[in-house]
């Protein structure tokens, strides 16, 4: 897929129109993240139930096409999902937008793969990985209950 | 002025890039190369390779003399008093840290003050605030009028009685303002400031007159001046020069080194420690003689009709607007389109042959002032032509039409 199919997509589908946008409703966790070299933010919000199930997520943030829609899909395919299933997710996707050539996890469906792997072309443009990623590194931190900002200049 | 004969002079433009041929709109972060510069690196590596410096042997004398010829070369285009008073670094950054570092060591007291001006890229600034830091020295912004200048009255305002430096562009990399330096040297002067000018921007597009602009430093990028990369020139007056401690310490800048006792070596060896980019020296001296074939007043005057015809091109683009509006401009276009981020314009952009910058442009403080997180860069070189300026009015459009905006 070329750059311009991807942001033909992704802006149709997503930064048009973005799921979960605003703040959930007592939300009992959230984390904020921010790219400095864009001026990417995003602050995400999660509610957990008691057995660890993500029965809500949102988010708030400004930033390029690719941080929102990004934000935009991830929240879709975390909702439901449980805290260790969330981040088995993380990690499967922060690996393919790194290297790996397909997503892997058991945790996500087929159509749900298919859906995130328009986020792929991004690979080719190292500099904007970190606009693909910022969003996923802040759910972490919110499941983590870190409290710290996330910074993408100071993640690997 | 023939472009297309000048364009001819660059390889880069023979090769398709990504399927596309190149417009390549990104002249202010750095130029490409004419044959003549490529060449020469090539040449000398194969054929002429020495250190210069302290041996005898034919080539180290050989490769000495076109090292300094280069340095004459450099004095000559900008018209310095004294060749010696032409130091190379490793860069216009490391030109820059090289005057705060020893000013901020033998000049600067407590309390002093340094005035810099809100357009300033960040190797104009953070070298400064590493004095801030470790001698207490108080940084003051002069800020920029609503068309992206700064005028000498508000340089003039900013002035207070421990002003010791005045470190400035000359020659915007956002709004593309190019700063009166004559005017703010002649005011300087008169209260004992020292004047510093950042000319990463004015080496490449402006005639340089060291001794009519009469300021103390002045910093110069050579892979933005159509020369390799690895390469910067510092100017200095000889009296700073000489009155000044050395930057770094190692081979080629001393005297006498004893258990005891060293000596440093005279101008320009004292400020030139270690092995130099040798072959980038040597091979500036073609892009100096490039742009002198041209005639820098032709450069200027090339660059000066495509930055008016782009303006007016964007200014009528609907949703593009653009940064700064200065009477006197460089050959800078920077802008935003509403509702698209920067990045995603550049990223677009490029797909379609069209290579701009996007970013801050190492300008945090202007942006923050500006409210904007990020702009997109157009900038121009000799190799331009309207018709570039064209292809990156259609690009934006297709970029728009992408986003479903009109």
């Amino acid at each position: 897929m070329n750059l311009k199919e991807l942001y033909q997509e992704i802006i149709l589908e997503h930064g048009k129109n973005p799921r979960n946008l605003g703040k959930t409703d007592d939300f009992n966790k959230d984390a904020k993240g921010h790219n400095p070299l864009c001026g990417d933010n995003v602050h995400v919000y999660l509610k957990l139930n008691g057995q660890k199930i993500v029965e809500d997520i949102s988010f708030e943030g400004s930033g390029c096409a690719i941080s929102m829609a990004s934000a935009s899909i991830m929240t879709d395919l975390i909702k439901g999902k449980n805290e260790h299933e969330a981040k088995e997710i993380v990690e499967d996707f922060l690996g393919m937008i790194k290297e790996n050539p397909k997503l892997n996890s058991e945790n996500l469906k087929e159509d749900e793969k298919t859906k995130l792997m328009c986020l792929s072309g991004v690979k080719k443009y190292p500099m904007r990985v970190k606009c693909a990623t910022l969003s996923w590194h802040t759910l972490v931190s919110a499941i983590d209950n870190t409290q710290e900002e996330i910074n993408t200049e100071r993640l690997d | 002025m023939n472009i297309d004969k000048i364009k001819k002079e660059f390889p880069i433009f023979d090769e398709k890039i990504q399927n596309n041929d190149l417009v390549y709109l990104d002249s202010a972060n750095s130029s490409q190369k004419p044959k003549v510069v490529i060449d020469r690196i090539n040449e000398f590596y194969s054929k002429e390779f020495s250190n210069v410096g302290r041996s005898v042997h034919y080539l180290a004398v050989a490769a000495t003399n076109l090292y300094e010829n280069t340095r004459t070369s450099v004095q000559k285009f900008i018209n310095a008093k004294d060749k010696n008073e032409i130091v190379f670094t490793k860069g216009a950054t490391e030109a820059l840290n090289l005057v705060a570092n020893v000013l901020g060591q033998n000049y600067l007291q407590d309390g002093d003050e340094v005035l810099i001006t809100e357009l300033e890229h960040h190797s104009n600034y953070v070298p400064w605030h590493f004095l801030r830091k470790s001698k207490n020295i108080k940084i003051n912004f002069a800020e920029i009028n609503d068309d992206g200048e700064v005028t000498l009255e508000e340089i003039e305002k900013k002035i207070t009685s421990r002003t010791k430096v005045i470190s400035i562009t000359h020659l915007s990399n956002v709004t593309g303002a190019i700063l009166p330096i004559k005017e703010i040297t002649e005011l300087a002067h008169s209260k004992g400031i020292i004047v510093v000018v950042d000319g990463c921007q004015g080496a490449p597009h402006l005639r340089l007159d060291m001794q009519d602009l009469d300021c103390d430093f002045y910093a110069i990028s050579c892979h933005k001046m159509y020369g390799p990369t690895g390469l910067g020139v510092l100017y200095g007056k000889k009296k700073w020069l000489e009155e000044l401690p050395p930057y770094q310490g190692g081979g080629g800048m001393i005297n006498e080194v004893k258990k005891d006792r060293i000596s440093y070596g005279d101008l320009p060896n004292k400020f030139e420690a270690g092995t130099m980019a040798t072959a980038q020296v040597i091979a500036f001296d073609q892009s100096i003689k490039f742009l002198e074939r041209i005639g820098i007043d032709n450069v200027v005057k090339h660059e000066a009709d495509l930055v008016e015809y782009g303006q007016e091109l964007l200014q009528k683009n609907n949703s593009v607007k653009l940064i700064g509006n200065p009477k006197n401009k460089g050959g800078v276009l920077s802008f935003t389109i509403e509702g698209i981020h920067p990045h995603d314009v550049a990223n677009i952009l490029d797909e379609d042959g069209v290579a701009i910058r996007a970013g801050h442009h190492c300008c945090q403080i202007l942006h923050d002032k500006l409210n904007i997180p990020a702009s997109s860069r157009a900038s121009v070189g000799v190799y331009n032509t309207r018709e570039d300026l064209d292809k990156l009015n259609d690009a934006i459009n297709n970029c728009k039409k992408i986003f479903n905006q009109k």
